[in-house]
């Protein structure tokens, strides 16, 4: 049967926060879920810095500059979102593999490793922030990469990290027992480790650089990353909903086929105009269109399963945020993505804030959701289990207007920058030629600073609505007297 | 719930297709890689060797292909008056590649069309006509790359490029590098872009 139902003869007036319910790997993932929020935060109060400097371009200018809040920005994101996926897989290690982690003492000092390490390169970004054209800088200061900034002492800190995750993943997997997702996410982890080292060295040639460089960050957010929220998402499917094994671990098998089937070689969407021969232009075009379908699966089947038990759930805000996760994946991953991927577009389209609008939707659909699903499952344990739901002795209104916030905010930055793309698409690119003229033709046009301005609002929105989780997380379910009925499947 | 479903519906026949699709793909990809590197390689099909910057070069639409084209014409045009060989072509090009990467260019700027979008794509910027003509040019790039905030070129916006403290060399570095750059066959994007000098041609 499914889990949902509350038990009221447990009252309580308030319900502390408390580690006594949580096993070893779920106090290490409470370390990782706090740190990601901080660094939500983070990226969204540096993105609207850097927002603001598109319609204010003296704000901050010689201080902190456009280049430096967005490095800022962007990296923020995927370093919280990387937190969040190691702290749900340690979250639910436990349970998975029917036995204590092996080598949580190391997880720990990984942890703390990791965040001095971010700590470091952060402060290093805003107060050094650039170097002379030497190695040493790309070794101490800024890698100058987008995304993969980080100075190389970082980048080996963090493959040392992620050894010590993985080491613990299959060593805990095989003392206990393996399953489909276990088996799944092992490897997955190991290709993810191994991917990040195409990124770690330097080359003077541009295009072998960005050759390499898509290694790192297609085949993570466009074949890893999905493969390892697929996995998160089938757990959170048993769990929140009392789905059988059998189901998710089928569909986790068909999305990896489709996933990887079209992520791989969906890669040379990437390779068409960087130097690269033109058999990219087809090959890219074709297998990166195929991209969108390992995402409706996902949405047939969470939505499917949804029904079949009658959406009952013990935990609404975590369901609520897994089901954004399905909806947010197609539309940003999927169609935005779809919308400019074939090279006869994309000639138009590449460089222009059409892959700035496609990037806020499908982070935020495909990755910040699914996170935000596993802190409302983390701070649920931490509150002796209380009961989440719509009908919390607040009306749990902070949790619904959090969501609503973020994910209309999200939404209107997604569509302003859309429009944004397509004036400059016209004007700079086909009109203009793409010369320096016809850039700044197409950045001073109305149309385009409408929509800055409009993104500006909504990230606004977006950033109320950060901080109003933030609140949600802290003290959600305080004052909930009713104990939510312990999961079964 | 019948557990004698059909094979296309089972868990294992699923398992499998995801081994091989993967294992399948995954080789392909190594393939490619293989192929698409002997002809990005320096020197390669192309993208051109280092010395390319001792030429003239511009950007053309080629009617048989339908589509713009880097052409490098058989002109002398020294970068800063001196002729280079490969290896210091190679060494000044290096040096504007470390710059580029240390002063963090491509968190405003676009390269090959990657970046980000708050300052114009590099991708061939050398020979772009906002520097006037190739004459003007070279002088005019070192000019604003040490000193963005009083050479501003901001079309009206007032988005300027911010103080990097880029020396000299590195200047000369990074423009050796933005003139090799735009050499490279890039499938024919910028499309439609007009030359420095194309009324010449």
């Amino acid at each position: 049967m499914s889990s949902q139902a509350i038990n009221s003869s447990v009252t309580l007036a308030t319900r502390p926060f408390s580690m006594d319910k949580l096993n070893g790997g779920q106090k290490l993932a409470i370390h990782y879920f706090t740190v990601a929020m901080i660094l939500f935060i983070a990226q969204l109060l540096f993105g609207l810095l850097a927002g603001m400097q598109y319609l204010m371009p003296d704000f901050l200018y010689n201080t902190l500059d456009f280049n430096v809040n967005r490095m800022v920005h962007i990296n923020a994101m995927i370093v919280w979102m990387l937190y969040g996926f190691i702290g749900s897989i340690y979250w639910f290690l436990e349970d998975e593999s029917g036995v204590e982690i092996v080598g949580l003492k190391l997880g720990k000092i990984a942890f703390w490793v990791l965040t001095v390490a971010v700590t470091i390169v952060v402060l290093v970004y805003l107060l050094v922030q650039t170097g002379s054209g030497t190695e040493r800088s790309i070794w101490l200061i800024n890698e100058g990469r987008e995304y993969i900034e980080a100075p190389r002492w970082a980048d080996i800190g963090i493959v040392a990290v992620m050894l010590v995750f993985f080491y613990n993943v299959a060593a805990t997997f095989s003392k206990g027992k393996w399953s489909g997702i276990a088996g799944v996410l092992t490897l997955d982890l190991i290709a993810l480790a191994g991917l990040y080292i195409a990124g770690m060295f330097y080359t003077t040639n541009i295009s072998v650089d960005q050759y390499w460089w898509w290694w790192v960050i297609h085949l993570w957010v466009e074949a890893t990353w999905e493969v390892l929220v697929g996995c998160i998402m089938a757990w959170s499917l048993m769990t929140l909903l009392g789905v059988r094994r059998k189901i998710v671990q089928t569909w986790l098998y068909i999305e990896v086929a489709l996933m990887f089937g079209s992520g791989i070689l969906g890669l040379g969407h990437h390779y068409f105009w960087i130097g690269t021969p033109e058999y990219w232009l087809t090959i890219g075009g074709f297998f990166s269109a195929l991209e969108p379908i390992p995402l409706v699966a996902m949405v047939v089947h969470s939505i499917y399963d949804s029904g079949v038990h009658h959406f009952k759930t013990r935990n609404h805000p975590a369901f609520a945020w897994i089901i954004a996760h399905a909806f947010g994946n197609f539309f940003g991953a999927g169609v935005w993505g779809f919308m400019h991927t074939l090279p006869q577009i994309n000639l138009y389209t590449h460089g222009t804030q059409w892959s700035a609008s496609h990037g806020h939707l499908a982070f935020f659909g495909a990755y910040a959701t699914i996170n935000i699903a596993f802190f409302y499952l983390a701070v649920q344990k931490m509150r002796d289990d209380c009961w989440m739901g719509g009908n919390m002795p607040d009306n749990g209104w902070k949790w619904k207007a959090a969501m609503v916030l973020l994910n209309l905010g999200v939404v209107g930055m997604t569509v302003a920058l859309l429009i944004a793309g397509y004036e400059q698409s016209f004007i700079e690119r086909a009109v203009e030629g793409s010369s320096w003229g016809g850039y700044f033709a197409a950045q001073s046009h109305p149309w385009f600073i409408q929509a800055m301005t409009w993104r500006m609002v909504f990230g606004v929105m977006t950033f109320i609505g950060g901080i109003l989780l933030f609140w949600d997380l802290l003290t959600i379910g305080k004052t909930e007297p009713r104990t939510a009925e312990v999961a079964s499947q | 719930m019948n557990e004698n479903h059909p094979v296309w519906a089972s868990e294992n026949f699923w398992k499998k297709v995801a081994v091989w699709v993967t294992a399948g793909s995954f080789v392909v990809l190594i393939f490619l890689t293989f192929d698409s590197m002997s002809q990005i390689t320096a020197g390669g099909s192309r993208v051109p060797a280092y010395s390319v910057i001792n030429k003239k070069v511009t950007y053309r639409f080629d009617k048989n292909k339908n589509r713009y084209q880097p052409v490098i014409l058989d002109q002398d045009e020294p970068l800063f008056g001196q002729m280079l060989d490969e290896k210091q072509a190679y060494e000044l090009i290096n040096l504007g590649k470390l710059t580029i990467q240390a002063k963090n260019c491509m968190n405003c700027h676009t390269l090959l069309g990657n970046g980000a979008y708050y300052a114009p794509d590099l991708t061939k910027a050398w020979l772009d006509q906002g520097w006037g003509t190739s004459a003007s040019r070279e002088a005019l790039m070192l000019q604003f790359l040490q000193n963005p905030e009083k050479y501003a070129r901001t079309y009206g916006t007032n988005r300027k490029m911010p103080q990097l403290g880029i020396t000299e060399q590195e200047a000369k570095g990074i423009i050796a590098y933005l003139k090799w750059m735009s050499t490279i066959d890039t499938n024919g994007f910028p499309h439609n872009f007009a030359a420095i000098d194309a009324e010449e041609d």
